[in-house]
């Protein structure tokens, strides 16, 4: 049951909550883990649960609420935890978000809703990722799936193309309305960057599972193996199969290379097929399961990139048995984009980081066979466009770094399977889906748009926060009719 | 799940299957390929449509026994399913009147090349096609290629069949007799390709080939099937699968398909050891979806 809370049931006075600390993550050692896949953080207790939500200091204006980009009542689903009412936490938080197992996990919430936590300026931020985390799961185990409700049925059919972060989303706020759902994967597994991008050790395949199994409850569709654009186009779906509007939420598909010399000999990996061959295909349980992988053990491995794909690649690599694993890295540790948390998780596991750091070329054996990269030292001048300080080479420090494996993890850029074969569809410079930023709404009448297809390579959470603006203003269309 | 409909060896090693995939058998165009996975821990192989039936919706597939996964589909038969099928990928083959065209089939790879010799006739093209195998057995398609071609040549390694040689000598014949022709298309063995592009590099024809290197997703997320174009990466998922047979390092493409020829080869050995017990897994697991999905599951 939700309950709302106007009065404090935190016994902790104030003062007294901004003394502690906060409650640390649960987790497996650093050099157990480095050898297993198996997920890193165990979660809190419920003691845990609510000794960190007393620390909540309840503000009358919470920035938490403000910086999360799909608007999670933080304070309120804290609230409920410290009352002990766990199931109501989880209410109150599916309100606004349809994948709290998820982002409790992967968000970036240092620059979300922990990011301007006034704890943090006393002691350390709330833990509310590991609260949302743990609300999640407990719900999950707790929740009888005859408890989900169906909304009643509005008459109109939404297509949702990507099963990704911001398609599940907009498919979870679109059925609750009462409209009829229907998701089509590429693949042949659901739930897209979740699934072929993130590792295990850091998203369990069973969570997304069972959070697609809740969407599945709640009246959602899923058809897998449809590739929109190849196997039906956007056209056919509306005119042929009676869409009433669809959602576009593709994922930036295509890797991107450095276009330096040997980026094709064996051993060079994009972190799309790295990580896809990993997690989608199963390649490190080979011979279990028919994927194969180059065999890592006691090889030298680096990545090149400094965001979350780049630790989740090197990481598994570890996990794979490479003897040395290096981050490389051409800004400072500063300016890498990736989760405090996985940096920091990563340095415990022994990945070495080698900062202000770039290949230049591969060099390989008489086989083609990657054998070294020749590398050079950066050092920061000017900031660029993006606010942060533009690397430069420093003349004369060329080295070569031995490796047998690289991963290429510097960005990705549009896939153009949809754009080439949806006439009127209007679309930017880099061939990314020109999308209104408040409503998510494309050139197309009854065509929305979001996550990485319009933006460029961002986290789940904004993809996610982009699902929700296209939900509400699809739904606002389906029922007015207004474009 | 896809249903195989119909599925026979058309030659030692060679099987055509018929399966249910209404959708991609409304889209199929030549040139086109889907990508297959036969079961849970099974990896994702690309194989080219050899033609589709739209109002019958399906879609024809010949598939040669070489590792693993295409052993394990070949020993599937009419009435057993495929977990997962998506397509059509790639660009369609090019098909406009370009005046002659020659189109060699190398292998199995015939079956690939039909679809395409068959667009370009009726494309008011002059077609001429080689036909190209090992033995005498393996030759396949020859009826199909007849009927689509205005004169058919077939070679054997072994001359069990036809005129012994290859497929690049009739080729030179045809170059050697002053035959003016405006485009070659071939598909069949890295080797058998290369040899066609050396040949015809040096006349100045241009000719396409068909490249079928290791991919996973088919869509251009992954980047594992680049091949080097004239210095420069492109896929063969989403760029290709036909490529200017000029502009291609078959160098780089040996290299690259062979990147996992150890592991493939411990695959094939567990596999023979584990082939009936896997083969009635499979069948287990179909029957137990085919069981949820008529009981209202997903």
């Amino acid at each position: 049951m939700t309950q709302t809370v106007n009065k404090s049931l935190n016994p902790l006075p104030l003062k007294e909550r901004m003394k502690v600390p906060r409650q640390p993550m649960p987790e497996q050692p650093p050099l157990l883990r480095a050898a297993n896949f198996g997920e890193v953080n165990l979660g809190y207790s419920e003691e845990l649960a609510r000794q960190e939500a007393a620390r909540c200091l309840e503000c009358a204006k919470p920035i938490c609420v403000n910086d999360c980009p799909v608007g999670v009542k933080v304070k309120e689903f804290v609230q409920l935890i410290v009352a002990g009412d766990f199931m109501g936490a989880a209410a109150k938080i599916r309100e606004d978000n349809v994948l709290p197992a998820i982002t409790g996990r992967v968000c970036p919430q240092e620059d979300h809703c922990e990011g301007g936590c006034l704890m943090g300026k006393k002691v350390t931020p709330l833990g509310i990722g590991y609260l949302e985390r743990f609300v999640a799961d407990y719900e999950q185990q707790h929740m009888d799936p005859k408890d989900i409700k169906k909304a009643p049925p509005s008459g109109k059919k939404v297509a949702i193309v990507g099963s990704g972060p911001s398609g599940l989303t907009a498919a979870g706020d679109l059925v609750q309305k009462g409209h009829e759902v229907h998701v089509f994967e590429a693949l042949h597994e659901l739930g897209g960057v979740l699934v072929y991008g993130i590792p295990e050790f850091r998203l369990p395949k069973q969570i997304i599972r069972e959070q697609i199994d809740y969407m599945r409850a709640m009246g959602v569709q899923f058809e897998t193996n449809v590739v929109v654009g190849k196997t039906v186009t956007i056209n056919e779906l509306m005119e042929g199969e009676g869409y009433d509007a669809v959602f576009i939420g593709t994922g930036a598909g295509l890797p991107q290379f450095m276009g330096i010399p040997g980026e094709h000999f064996n051993g060079v990996y994009s972190a799309n097929e790295f990580l896809t061959r990993i997690n989608l295909m199963h390649a490190y349980e080979f011979p279990k399961y028919d994927e194969p992988m180059v065999d890592f053990r006691g090889k030298d491995v680096a990545v090149i990139g400094g965001g979350n794909t780049a630790l989740d690649a090197i990481r598994s690599a570890l996990r794979l048995g490479a003897r040395k694993a290096y981050v490389l890295y051409r800004r400072s540790e500063a300016e890498m984009p990736a989760r405090k948390e996985e940096v920091k998780h990563a340095k415990q596991e022994g990945i070495e980081f080698h900062m202000l750091t770039a290949p230049v070329e591969f060099l390989a054996d008489d086989k083609g066979w990657l054998k070294a990269a020749r590398c050079v030292r950066m050092e920061l001048g000017e900031p660029d466009a993006s606010g942060r300080r533009r690397p430069v080479t420093i003349a004369g420090s060329e080295f070569d770094l031995p490796l047998s494996v690289a991963v290429i993890a510097i960005g990705t850029s549009a896939n153009p399977l949809i754009q080439s074969t949806t006439p009127g569809l209007a679309t930017n410079k880099r061939n990314y889906i020109e999308a209104d930023v408040m409503t998510q709404r494309t050139s197309r009448r009854g065509v929305f748009a979001g996550g990485d297809i319009v933006t460029g390579s961002a986290t789940v959470i904004l993809a996610m926060g982009a699902g929700r603006r296209a939900a509400k203003s699809i739904h606002e269309y389906l029922t007015t009719g207004s474009w | 799940m896809f249903k195989i409909q119909h599925a026979e060896f058309i030659a030692p090693g060679i099987k055509r299957f018929v399966i249910e995939a209404p959708r991609i058998a409304r889209k199929q165009q030549p040139g086109q390929f889907v990508i297959l996975r036969l079961y849970e821990q099974g990896e994702r192989i690309p194989l080219t449509i050899e033609r589709s039936d739209p109002e019958r919706g399906t879609i024809n597939i010949v598939v040669q026994s070489i590792g693993k996964t295409t052993n394990l589909l070949n020993s599937l038969e009419t009435g057993d399913s495929i977990l997962d099928i998506v397509g059509p990928l790639g660009k369609p083959s090019e098909i406009e009147k370009f005046g002659t065209v020659v189109v060699m089939g190398g292998g199995v790879g015939t079956a690939m090349a039909y679809p395409t010799a068959a667009a370009l006739k009726r494309a008011g093209n002059r077609v001429i096609s080689i036909v190209g195998a090992r033995s005498k057995d393996l030759v396949i398609e020859e009826n199909e290629m007849r009927a689509v071609s205005d004169a058919l040549m077939i070679t054997t390694d072994d001359g069990t069949y036809a005129d012994k040689g290859f497929v690049t000598d009739k080729l030179r014949q045809l170059i050697d007799n002053g035959t003016r022709i405006d485009l070659v298309l071939a598909v069949g063995p890295i080797p058998m390709m290369r040899a066609v592009a050396d040949m015809t590099r040096k006349e100045h024809i241009r000719t396409i080939v068909s490249l079928n290197p290791i991919m996973i997703d088919g869509t251009g997320m992954c980047g594992g099937c680049r091949v080097l174009v004239d210095g420069k990466s492109e896929f063969a998922c989403v760029d290709g699968p036909e490529f200017d047979a000029h502009r291609i390092d078959f160098a780089v493409l040996v290299q690259r398909t062979s990147m996992y020829r150890a592991a493939e080869q411990q695959s094939m050995e567990d596999f023979r050891r584990e082939h009936d017990s896997l083969l009635a897994r499979i069948r287990a697991e179909q029957q137990e979806a085919e069981c949820a999905l008529q009981g209202g599951g997903r």
